[in-house]
């Protein structure tokens, strides 16, 4: 919560500055909580495109490009090759400090918004996003047809973690915007940060930020809480657990 | 009802668990078994991954194997000595699978190592255990008396002690080997091993049938209980909800397993359960064999902030 609220700060501040656009966002819940029974659910971000006095007069349209990126996590990408006859994980690649959650929306396709070196310096696009990998003792990006690269996309856009949607931005009028962020049943919990770009005949002019948390509550997140907390603990419970429920059962069941 | 699954970070449909509890429960109390390898095996299949599926049996296993313990305790059908001698075993063994398994994990490698565990035990016991069974059950319909036991290489070997209950004067040492050796692969495969140490403990150690069965589950009992501790404490792998959901369904069906168990032949009963094991281990294989759908992996090293 108070995150969400410097962020706002922040939006308010950044804003303020000398600039010919102003973006005021504001995203439909800044705290998602993910129930034992949460099934998935999308967001709503929203805003306008403020003009004031030194905008250019004939600026009519402007584009749009949303950015959600999840807490970042070390992930490693392993490729099965058939030896021996069998199928087994040879070769992998570490990425480091990738967003587990990752969506681009625009309200036209990333092409037509911008030229590809734009795209590429203002990370527009799942195959501009940097995502660090660990080659041979190097950190650096590969190209985006790289098979490990393209693989990793790829398996976490078919679990709706990552994914990029050229018309989810609709305007409103030519200045007012919304966006539906989808939030799949298998969430990533942490701090979500919003980039929001806004671009006006394929030059960048402006960003804001904002950001949300999804937070687990209830019994389950007690749960997997005390079993990365205090494993020994948590251990013996489950131990405890499983001698009663045999006894019960072997009260319940007796047969004489 | 959709229930999210905390450890195994995956909704999942609490009545199909609860059925596959059923189930599986259903399948041990016929045969006699703890039903991990079906269990297991099944966890994965709905998209649980081998490693949870692993950790989170070996709590159900000792629930089951808990209340089929209390009433062979009662039924005197348990001897305590011999149980001691295996439990050493059992416990080194266990404690020993579960370092293999982390090991396995941080190469990348358990999934393939769970999988060849299961094609080269199941596949052997399965066909042995299939082959046998149809034996038996010529001999029977042909009318010949089954073949004298004769004491074997085993009962030469030094250490011997008396294991008073089970009227056998056997050595600790191949009692003590075959308590690591289930406790190993019961750790790594997530699996209680009671249908692999009861044919050993007839055949091998020549256990009287009076004693097997309820000293084997004391062996499964402890093994299991202390896998799940070391599965929690150090991998953070078991999944208490599931596991629960897993007890109930299981033990219930255990119940009517047993009756319908009874029903049945001694013969025709390993031949089925011969069978079984046989089909779950070819299943495993054909998925090693077969060109995966996805050749790529993704697995997270944990979340930093």
């Amino acid at each position: 919560m108070m995150r969400a609220a410097l962020a706002v700060l922040l939006v308010l501040l950044l804003g303020s500055a000398a600039r010919a656009e102003r973006l005021i966002v504001s995203v439909s819940n800044h705290r998602v909580t993910v129930t034992p029974n949460y099934s998935g659910e999308e967001l709503v971000l929203f805003g306008s495109v403020e003009k004031d006095a030194t905008t250019p007069a004939d600026r009519k349209s402007y584009d749009l490009v949303v950015t959600v990126m999840g807490p970042r996590a070390d992930m490693v990408t392993r490729r099965k090759e058939r030896t021996f006859g069998i199928w087994i994980n040879t070769d992998y690649r570490q990425f480091l400090e990738v967003p587990s959650y990752l969506a681009l929306f625009a309200n036209r396709s990333f092409e037509a918004i911008t030229s590809p070196e734009v795209a590429r310096r203002q990370q527009i696009g799942l195959n501009n996003v940097r995502l660090t990998q660990r080659v041979s003792g190097d950190y650096a990006d590969v190209v985006p047809n790289d098979a490990f690269r393209s693989a990793f996309i790829r398996l976490r856009t078919e679990r709706g973690l990552y994914r990029e949607d050229p018309s989810a931005v609709t305007f409103l009028t030519p200045t007012l915007f919304r966006t539906g962020i989808p939030l799949p049943a298998e969430v990533p919990i942490g701090t979500y940060q919003v980039e929001i770009k806004l671009f006006a005949d394929g030059a960048f002019i402006g960003k804001t930020e904002t950001a949300f948390e999804i937070v687990k509550v209830g019994f389950e997140q007690f749960v997997a809480t005390t079993a990365r907390q205090n494993g020994l603990i948590y251990g013996l419970i489950t131990a405890a657990m499983a001698l009663m429920t045999g006894w019960m059962a072997s009260i319940v069941f007796r047969k004489d | 009802m959709q229930l999210y699954l905390p450890i195994a970070d995956l909704p999942v449909n609490v009545f199909l668990v609860l059925a596959m509890g059923a189930a599986v429960g259903f399948v041990s109390g016929m045969f006699g078994i703890g039903g991990g390898f079906l269990m297991t095996p099944l966890l994965i299949f709905i998209g649980i991954t081998p490693a949870v599926a692993v950790a989170s049996v070996a709590s159900h296993i000792a629930a089951s194997s808990f209340s089929g313990a209390l009433a062979y305790w009662r039924r005197r059908a348990i001897d305590p000595a011999l149980a001691s001698v295996l439990l050493c075993g059992g416990v080194t063994g266990t404690a020993l699978g579960v370092w293999t398994f982390t090991q396995l994990r941080a190469l990348g490698q358990l999934d393939l190592m769970i999988a060849l565990s299961y094609v080269v035990l199941l596949t052997t016991v399965g066909s042995l255990m299939f082959s046998e069974g149809l034996r038996a059950l010529l001999r029977t319909r042909r009318g010949a008396v089954p073949p004298r036991r004769t004491h074997n290489w085993i009962h030469g070997l030094p250490l011997k002690m008396r294991f008073k209950r089970s009227k056998i004067y056997l050595s600790v040492i191949p009692v003590v080997i075959v308590g690591i050796v289930i406790g190993f692969i019961g750790a790594i495969m997530g699996i209680g091993g009671g249908f692999i140490l009861v044919p050993i403990m007839i055949y091998l150690l020549r256990v009287p049938t009076s004693t097997v069965i309820g000293t084997s589950m004391v062996l499964t009992l402890v093994t299991m209980l202390f896998a799940t501790l070391l599965h929690a404490a150090t991998n953070h792998l078991v999944d208490a909800v599931l596991a629960l959901i897993l007890m109930v369904g299981g033990v219930t069906g255990a119940q009517f397993g047993a009756r319908a168990g009874q029903k049945i032949r001694g013969e025709q009963l390993r031949l089925l359960l011969g069978l079984l094991i046989l089909s779950v281990g070819v299943r495993f294989a054909i998925e090693l064999v077969i060109r995966p759908e996805d050749l790529f992996t993704i697995r997270e090293l944990g979340v930093n902030g």
